[in-house]
């Protein structure tokens, strides 16, 4: 990635004027990473997606069954996709809105290069079966020790660069991005607590409704604070810039922060409604579930109405689409999960596509089109180009993925509402009306759209990946430097 | 749960609901130096700034109500602690209701099935509906849709019984589920030994094997096979060991995989389905277990009576 005899805008010592000079080289590494990473996550998605049609495809292979790259799938698009764009956005962000670089850079260049070797470490053991079992929790204990390692780090990194910033306050970005770097540690550390028996196996010192209980925790705060918290902080930095118009509301981003923080906490309960899990703890989750409907909505207002008065914009600018509709994504997945906490509800939703559905409306349409933007609006900076390659491609990008995430959502919502109706239908007798059989076979024509839409987004992934090559490739003349920006005082 | 444990979840639970409540009432304050809504703050990140709009009232309206509604829903139900709620609804009670009114609607359907004897109940249209979907959802998973099974689980559509296929034995394996019991043979047995006994066993069912391995197996077979297997192979359904002198495998009948049954045995479990089903509903899948092999069945029977 990147090679030795080019030069980059900001990688030099500081400028000779006294502008400030930030660390990009690590920005770019975790940029490029996020590409590639992307293109591998979602082609792995695609491929069980076929498998659930044709499980021939596993080619009586065991490294290639479902079971194996099923994990696989979600920790390639979560955490190597997702992780290094929020990597490289953060890295970014905080320097340039604390107006100085990054503290300890050679430690946030280890947080690359320990955060890939993670991401290896995960592709090679995940297929060969070694897992602890936990979703989104697989990576056995000395690869969870790793991350640790680099997170602690990452958090050094961050918060060290928050420290010595030249401006008064903090802004709003990072508030969401220090809030999940914390809560990512903690998570991480206490649904990791396990002891082991072997290098690759590891049993959790927690037991029965408890194990349970703090994987969901840990579970769903993945969902609240590495998918939600994180890729907010980047909207309120790509959002604003891109559209080059104010943030709407400050006192807005202080009532849906803390509440939004405060409230995912107790959420993670709605994954186990009408288990062991006690009742209390049941109910909580689905009342803290529902009240966290304003704060998430809290971020889109904002985000939206950051709009007002640029709207007209969003006719010519593709990457402003990509940050817009990723924020209509958001509104709707955080509509959806508080009512699918509902017990009435999640006991219609429970087990069948309709969640498969919800994680891809949040992950998909929110996290991927948010990174999309993202790295649309850093890549020219990151090369010192005028703009990316092709915009008709991002353009092009744009729209092959929205239809593709359509498809994908309205699929698996028909096919989870069906599958929960047939599998509580009930005969006069008593007994089932259908088999859980039957149901599968009726579900094949979704899974046949869903691998269709899967097909267009990564299509609209490798589109991404060709005009990021071509727009970094070494041209012979290089655009002037555009990313120093005076220094304060 | 303890006092103490019930209490300090219902004081954290309140306290950060109502501390949102306070968080919103605190913000959504007119500050008296504060900026028309239309200027920025004044604060400056890489060119970024920030309104301070108020926020939108219907968004406001959206919260409070979650919050009113979580309140009153932690009032009825039991959320707090160990406050069971003023409905004393419960998710073990609920299912057990549910489960009761089912029982109470369908009792008398297949109690009056219960009185008809299996062969008779196997050619009735009505009680064959209910059976096939008690199968599918019971049965199915491992015996097959069809009931023709797989390594490891039995074909029962066949008239071939393990353990008897009068009505009264499905209706006992059903009932009381069974656990075959096959020894493995591996310490006993040396390689040889095995193999010329599989062999044999392989040539029970009338296919084509070397001479001398079928005269040294046959010797082992006495030894050690005959006891549960009958001297001929011809089976004894009251152990549930197989008969072996048809063609018909529950593991597989080549040569390797009969030289891992002898070496390693087989421990075939059926589980009981006493508890989950119910005696009226398990006489209902006997007759449709039973009528699978109903085509075989009266084909036996005309051969018997031409003999």
């Amino acid at each position: 990635m990147g090679s030795a005899t080019i030069l980059y805008p900001g990688d030099g010592a500081p400028l000779m004027d006294g502008t400030t000079q930030y660390n990009e080289k690590v920005v770019r590494q975790f940029a490029l990473a996020t590409v590639v990473w992307g293109v591998v996550g979602m082609a792995v998605g695609v491929l069980i997606a076929a498998q659930l049609i044709w499980p021939a495809l596993n080619f009586d292979v065991p490294w290639l069954s479902y079971g194996r790259l099923r994990p696989l799938h979600t920790n390639a698009v979560i955490f190597a996709f997702g992780g290094s764009a929020l990597f490289a956005t953060a890295y970014w962000v905080v320097q340039r809105t604390c107006q100085t670089p990054l503290f300890a850079p050679k430690l946030a260049s280890f947080t690359f290069w320990g955060w890939q070797t993670v991401i290896v470490l995960a592709a090679v053991t995940l297929p060969l079966g070694i897992t602890q079992s936990k979703e989104y929790a697989e990576l056995e204990w000395p690869i969870a020790l790793l991350i640790a390692v680099v997170w602690i780090s990452y958090a050094i990194v961050f918060f060290g660069t928050i420290v010595k910033r030249k401006v008064k306050h903090i802004y709003v970005a990072n508030w969401f991005y220090g809030a999940f770097i914390i809560t990512v540690a903690v998570l991480h550390v206490v649904n990791n607590l396990v002891i082991p028996v072997s290098l690759t196996k590891s049993y959790p010192i927690y037991a029965g409704a408890v194990d349970a209980m703090v994987q969901w925790w840990y579970g769903h705060n993945a969902v609240g604070f590495f998918l939600t918290a994180g890729f907010l902080g980047m909207m309120y930095y790509f959002v604003p810039k891109q559209a080059n118009r104010p943030i709407y509301s400050y006192r807005l981003s202080i009532v849906h922060f803390w509440a939004l923080i405060s409230i995912y906490m107790w959420a993670g309960p709605h994954h186990l409604h009408y288990t062991a899990l006690p009742e209390w703890a049941q109910s909580l989750g689905m009342v803290f579930s529902l009240i966290l409907l304003a704060p998430s909505w809290g971020g889109m207002i904002n985000g939206i109405m950051t709009l007002s008065g640029a709207w007209h914009k969003l006719r010519t600018d593709p990457i402003l689409k990509f940050l817009i509709v990723s924020l209509s994504f958001y509104g709707m997945a955080t509509f959806e999960g508080p009512m699918m906490s509902i017990k009435t509800v999640n006991a219609l939703s429970h087990y069948t596509d309709w969640t498969v559905g919800h994680v891809h409306a949040g992950a998909l349409g929110w996290v991927a089109f948010i990174t999309f933007g993202a790295i649309y609006h850093l890549i020219p900076k990151l090369y010192g180009r005028e703009q990316m390659y092709s915009v008709k491609a991002i353009e092009l990008h744009f729209w092959v993925s929205t239809i593709g995430v359509v498809l994908y959502i309205a699929a698996m919502w028909i096919a989870g509402v069906m599958q929960g109706l047939m599998w509580r239908a009930v005969n006069e007798d008593g007994t089932l009306t259908y088999t859980f059989i039957e149901s599968l076979v009726a579900t094949y024509p979704y899974y046949m759209v869903r691998l269709l839409g899967g097909v267009l987004f990564l299509g609209g992934m490798l589109l991404m990946a060709w005009n990021v090559w071509m727009t970094t490739r070494p041209v012979a003349t290089r655009a002037e430097s555009t990313t120093a920006v005076p220094q304060e005082g | 749960m303890s006092a103490f444990w019930s209490w300090w979840i219902t004081l954290i639970a309140l306290a950060n609901i109502l501390a949102c409540v306070w968080l919103i009432r605190w913000t959504a304050r007119k500050r008296p130096d504060e900026k028309p809504s239309h200027e920025t703050t004044g604060h400056e990140w890489d060119g970024l700034t920030e309104l301070n709009n108020p926020m939108p009232r219907w968004w406001l309206w959206l919260f409070y109500i979650s919050i009113v509604f979580g309140l009153i829903y932690l009032l009825l139900y039991p959320g707090l602690g160990r406050y069971e709620g003023l409905l004393g609804w419960s998710q073990y009670s609920a299912w057990e209701e549910e489960v009761e009114s089912m029982e109470e609607r369908t009792a008398p359907l297949f109690a009056e099935f219960a009185e008809r004897p299996i062969p008779e109940l196997a050619r009735n249209d009505e009680a064959m509906q209910t059976g096939r979907r008690l199968f599918g959802n019971n049965c199915a998973v491992c015996h097959g849709a069809d009931g023709g099974g797989r390594t490891g689980f039995p074909n029962i559509a066949n008239n071939y019984w393990q353990w008897g296929g009068e009505p009264e034995e499905i209706y006992v394996s059903i009932l009381n589920g069974r656990q075959a019991m096959m020894p493995g043979f591996g310490g006993a047995m040396d390689d040889d030994a095995v193999e010329a006994t599989a062999a044999y066993v392989f040539h029970l069912s009338g296919r084509e094997v070397p001479e001398d391995l079928i005269s040294r197996g046959e010797e082992h077979f006495g030894n050690y096979c005959a006891a549960c297997h009958g001297p001929g192979g011809e089976g004894n359904k009251a152990l549930g060991a197989p008969n072996l002198t048809r063609d018909e495998w529950t593991y597989g009948g080549g040569m390797d995989s009969i030289m891992t049954t002898i070496r390693e045995g087989r421990q075939g479990r059926m589980p009981a389905q006493k508890d989950l089903l119910g005696e009226d509903r398990i006489h209902v899948l006997t007759a449709y277990v039973y009528s699978l092999s109903m085509d075989q069945r009266n084909e036996q029977d005309d051969e018997d009576d031409a003999e």
